[in-house]
């Protein structure tokens, strides 16, 4: 599980880009693609190294107008996934 | 006729073999016989125009390559153009011509990820391999500052008969140099490999044995590194998705500018290739003769043609069939629904101890 304390952010080599022609927001990592439209946007783009999980959660219920605890369930599932597969530190 | 062309599909990969030159001589480059001279090469200006091109056709990576990339003078200024042109930048080098001076103005620059080649586990039979001496120390030297700078570094080991009985020292080696990836990367017959095939084929048991010791290692270092490994398809009974489809995934720029849908395209007879000095990069990657040419499946003969895999594996690699069969129409002598596919194990067979062909 990732602590609300936690300060996630992009590890060194691991981007997220937009690209037009490819539909849109993308992270891409050594011989890697993944698509990061929609929710997956805004949850990597708010994982600056400064911004704690806690903070990132009310952040986007205040903006989205959503439950904190449903938004605190994706959010850790969401990072826990991108840890696993050395797309993100925290 | 053709009917109405569908619109291409946008290429994800660029690989830009920014020079020929290289210090090394390895018996297995890709690079074509022919190299392509030092007053041929694109400038930084063109290759600054060919990233913003790409990006704009679909292009997320840009694989820095050659030849040795570390020869051009100006491969700080051709980072920085790839990086600012939004594309995620790996460089693919020996090591041999990077120095450390250099990789720090590449990281700054916005270098996002390092590859460095291996030839072998130790010094004498890699530097040999390599046709340099002095190869395996200063790779070493280049990982250990790549990763003191924590660029993500991945190890290139090319697989053939001289080493590949070495694989888990190499994976070892790989682990210890702090890479994250590896890449079993057996050889693919092509260019100067294909000269030196009978100096470089492994027996059907090393590559079994291989492919055991590979399975047992991604086991044991789940999490620690990334095993993944290159089919060495002349023990194969389906052919690879060469290149992931002609005219599909990616495209090749040569240092003079040449566009080509793989780095072996211009073995094909009757290819008509277009260059970036005279044609913009999408309008290449739409319209290029040589790019229409294998793109989908509607060139396809039988048994290709009504295949349930054919749009998985495109009927294999065309620069194959063609030296393989004489038509770079035929299926893929490496799939056992060819043919000819009894030719590949004739082929696999005719190994020799001979010295190596080095690539000069």
């Amino acid at each position: 599980m990732i602590a609300a304390d936690a300060k996630p952010k992009l590890p060194r080599g691991v981007r997220l880009t937009h690209n037009e022609a490819q539909g849109g927001w993308v992270l891409l990592a050594p011989e890697r693609v993944f698509k990061a439209e929609g929710p997956a946007h805004e949850i990597i783009k708010r994982c600056t190294g400064e911004a704690t999980v806690s903070e990132i959660v009310d952040d986007l219920a205040k903006t989205f107008n959503a439950p904190r605890e449903r938004i605190m369930i994706d959010v850790s599932n969401m990072l826990a996934g991108l840890v696993e597969k050395r797309l993100m530190e925290v | 006729m053709d009917a109405t062309p569908q619109r291409a599909p946008r290429p994800l990969g660029l690989l830009a073999e920014l020079t020929h030159r290289c210090p090394l001589g390895c018996p297995y480059c890709s690079n074509p016989l022919a190299l392509e001279t030092r007053a041929d090469e694109l400038d930084t200006a063109t290759w600054a125009r060919v990233f913003k091109e790409a990006a704009a056709l679909g292009v997320l990576q840009v694989h820095l390559s050659g030849g040795e990339p570390g020869a051009r003078r100006d491969l700080v200024e051709i980072t920085n153009a790839a990086h600012h042109a939004g594309l995620y930048t790996n460089l693919i080098t020996s090591a041999i011509g990077i120095t450390s001076e250099t990789l720090g103005k590449l990281s700054d620059a916005g270098l996002d990820h390092v590859q460095i080649s291996i030839q072998d586990n130790e010094a004498a039979s890699a530097d040999r391999i390599a046709g340099y001496k002095g190869a395996y120390a200063r790779k070493q030297a280049l990982a250990a500052e790549v990763t003191r700078l924590g660029i993500p570094l991945t190890i290139n080991a090319v697989m053939h008969r001289a080493n590949i009985d070495h694989v888990e020292d190499m994976v070892e080696l790989a682990l210890r140099l702090g890479a994250k990836r590896v890449e079993i990367a057996h050889v693919q017959y092509y260019g100067w490999a294909l000269k030196n095939r009978a100096q470089l084929m492994p027996t059907r048991t090393q590559v079994e044995r291989a492919a055991e010791v590979v399975e047992r290692l991604r086991k044991q270092h789940h999490g620690q590194i990334v095993i993944d490994a290159v089919v060495p398809d002349y023990y194969a009974r389906f052919p690879k998705a060469c290149v992931g489809g002609w005219g599909r995934r990616s495209l090749n720029v040569t240092p003079s500018g040449k566009v080509l849908p793989c780095h072996a395209a211009e073995t094909i007879p009757d290819l008509e290739f277009w260059n970036v000095r005279e044609h913009s990069l999408p309008d290449i990657w739409d319209n290029a003769p040589a790019f229409r040419a294998f793109r989908g499946t509607d060139w396809m003969q039988e048994p290709c043609r009504s295949c349930p895999k054919a749009t998985e594996d495109f009927g294999g690699c065309r620069c194959q069939a063609f030296a393989l069969t004489g038509d770079a129409r035929a299926t893929d002598p490496v799939c056992h629904f060819s043919p000819r596919h009894a030719l590949v194990a004739e082929l696999a067979e005719a190994r020799a101890d001979l010295e190596y062909e080095y690539r000069r």
